[in-house]
């Protein structure tokens, strides 16, 4: 594919609000996770929390919209200067000229679980102040970013679970590629709900510790929330010490709708994709950020493509022991996290990982690592065995 | 941006199947509302058809059938999902459960609830590796998945499904956001004019309010602007022709998409 510049982005999560408070956490090996005490659930697990969305509103012009989902968003579009920059873009080339592509898995649908709290004792109707369309449907977060960014381009949400913010990238470059629009803003966001935590429980697939990514005793997830946002241009805007959107690669498992193909096999597609669309060798690549969720199966089917596709001696490690798994947030949260190890030079280690588990054969990094980092490759899968798998680089 | 389309799929109230409902669209039958008929696909295995839910069912039978039409081998072609409710009757089981006081959820219901669930099921039904992807654009989804499979094809220059289906809601949610029936539309399109390619699409975002393409029909009309992916019908009767035609649809609320068609 064409490269794109990664122009700013922003991030938000339980490690902080802002990319230097996130890139700080990496550095101290810090994580976000604590036990839940999200809302009502009550449940022996531990998550990432954002604090302070319960108090947060949305921007008053835009309040039908508001929900947690959103909070987060127009919390994320806040920082590092992004929403200054996307109002620059836009002077520069036009609001119907810069797309939005936004990956979420279950939007506002927290206020639909409240909603359902108050139903009408004698018709079951859902209270007036119930907002479907700013909040539950899908589309609600491009939407609602869409205003809050004064946007006019072509736009929508991906929603493929786990891998929404990742595929959202491919959405972009195609459409800068063939002219649809100019520049693009990407991203995602995904906040904590009572379907997903009580969900995943039900799965047997949640931790009852904080997530230990590749550890030999790793006994599930650990739900968290986030969001992240990208602006993409064409590279001769690129200055130096800029990332570039380098490949995308997209594959199914064509397995099962919640269990990985235990080979590999969707995981391996996407990941060689990705090098062929970025022109790349494996041999290229100096980090991997995994998706690493923390399930027996998950880990050892991705440790299994890793190890087909790159060998052994690849660097690698998961971060979702210190973000917890931001679903559909997780694959620009992980895009923005390999973004930071390209400029600041850091292989971050596995928070909460002990003792990697002896079955898994990829180089996997528990301590923290100052490297050259030029180019990283970044795995996002989901429910559905939707796979995606990105390639970013240095611009100097 | 110009693609051409292989084969159609299409099921909704009083249409089963594409070459059943091209007379009713050409207008040459009189059209007759009647329930949307859905089974689920054989392709599935056992334990996937019992567990897969309607909307499921929906989006892989009008799939199925567009690529029956078009005679290409869905085990190696992209697929782009496009649906602005989703799974619907899922959703309603887990709030329900949520909100009662012992939120035992199912695990099987939790992994049916996600957008993408069709995309799964498709995948797993016709064993396909391929790229696929699942969007929402509330009332234009159908527009989202038709320009997204435009600039996969422009971009990368292979074959592309769109699948776009909605289901309506069980109430409580069918009060807040009323669907009139179950409807879905497939077209299974390609970068160049092979010999199964019938119409050639030329395809072009604008800024601006739509002047939206009607159907003449007052009960299609209504269908028309009763579920998202039904605003596939203007489209899907332009092809139903013999001459060429401009069909334009609405996008966002400030943008539209025009696509001029010709047969061929």
């Amino acid at each position: 594919m064409q490269p794109l510049v990664i122009s700013r982005y922003s991030i938000v999560n339980s490690l902080g609000a802002g990319a230097e408070a996130v890139l700080r956490a990496l550095r101290e090996k810090r994580s976000g996770l604590a036990p839940c005490e999200f809302e009502t659930a009550r449940l022996e697990t531990y998550v990432g929390a954002v604090p302070g969305l319960d108090d947060f509103r949305v921007r008053a012009d835009l309040g039908n919209f508001d929900c947690r989902n959103n909070r987060l968003a127009q919390l994320c579009l806040q920082q590092d200067g992004f929403d200054q920059a996307v109002a620059a873009a836009r002077d520069k080339y036009g609001a119907g000229r810069i797309g939005v592509y936004l990956g979420t898995s279950t939007s506002g649908l927290h206020s639909t679980e409240l909603a359902y709290r108050r139903r009408d004792p004698k018709t079951g109707a859902l209270p007036a102040d119930y907002r479907y369309a700013e909040t539950q449907n899908a589309y609600s977060l491009a939407d609602f970013a869409r205003r809050y960014l004064g946007l006019a381009g072509p736009g929508f949400v991906v929603s493929t679970a786990c891998s929404s913010s990742a595929k959202v990238f491919g959405n972009a470059a195609r459409t800068i590629a063939t002219g649809v629009c100019d520049a693009a803003v990407v991203g995602g966001a995904d906040s904590l709900c009572l379907m997903t935590l009580y969900g995943f429980h039900s799965l047997g697939l949640t931790s009852t510790g904080p997530c230990r990514p590749f550890d030999a005793d790793r006994d599930g997830i650990s739900v968290g929330e986030g969001a992240g946002f990208a602006l993409l241009e064409k590279t001769d805007r690129a200055e130096a010490g800029n990332v570039l959107i380098l490949g995308v690669g997209e594959s199914s498992d064509a397995h099962h709708m919640s269990t990985p193909h235990p080979g590999g096999l969707g995981a391996r597609i996407a990941m060689q994709q990705a090098l062929e669309s970025a022109r790349l060798q494996p041999g290229d690549i100096d980090y991997i950020n995994l998706h690493g969720t923390a399930t027996k199966t998950n880990d050892a089917s991705e440790d299994k493509a890793v190890v087909e596709v790159f060998g052994s001696s690849t660097p690698c490690s998961s971060t979702k022991g210190a973000t917890g798994h931001l679903l559909g947030a997780a694959g620009i949260t992980e895009a923005i996290i390999s973004m930071l190890a390209i400029e600041r030079g850091l292989m971050p280690g596995s928070a909460n990982t002990r003792t990697v588990d002896p079955e898994l054969k990829s180089r996997y990094l528990i301590e923290n690592r100052s490297a050259r980092v030029r180019r990283v490759l970044s795995n996002s899968f989901g429910f559905g065995g939707s796979n995606c798998s990105l390639v970013l680089g240095s611009a100097g | 941006m110009r693609f051409f389309v292989e084969g159609v799929g299409l099921l909704g109230p009083g249409l089963t199947g594409w070459q059943a409902s091209r007379p009713v669209l050409a207008g040459a039958e009189v059209y007759r509302s009647a329930p949307t008929v859905i089974a689920a696909s054989e392709l599935l295995p056992v334990a996937e058809r019992r567990r897969s839910p309607v909307p499921v069912k929906l989006a892989l039978a009008v799939g199925q059938e567009a690529f029956n039409n078009a005679g290409r081998d869905p085990a190696a072609t992209a697929t782009v999902f496009a649906s602005s409710s989703g799974e619907g009757e899922t959703l309603h089981q887990m709030c329900e459960t949520l909100a009662s006081a012992d939120r035992d959820v199912s695990p099987t219901r939790f992994h049916n609830s996600v957008h993408n669930a069709a995309s799964g099921y498709w995948g797993i039904a016709n064993r396909s590796h391929e790229a696929s992807t699942s969007l929402c654009c509330y009332d234009a989804s159908f527009a989202a998945g038709l320009i997204e499979a435009a600039t996969q094809i422009a971009a990368l220059g292979k074959p592309v499904a769109l699948i776009a289906y909605d289901q309506p809601y069980p109430e409580p949610l069918h009060s807040v956001r009323p669907l009139l029936a179950a409807f879905a539309a497939a077209l299974v399109l390609t970068p160049h004019a092979t010999h199964r390619a019938f119409a050639a699409l030329d395809l072009e975002f604008h800024q601006g309010e739509a002047q939206a393409t009607r159907m003449s029909d007052p009960g299609l009309e209504e269908m028309r602007l009763g579920a998202p992916a039904a605003r596939a019908l203007p489209l899907l009767q332009a092809l139903t022709r013999k001459s060429a035609g401009n069909v334009e649809m609405e996008f966002l609320s400030d943008s539209r998409l025009r696509v001029a068609v010709s047969p061929c």
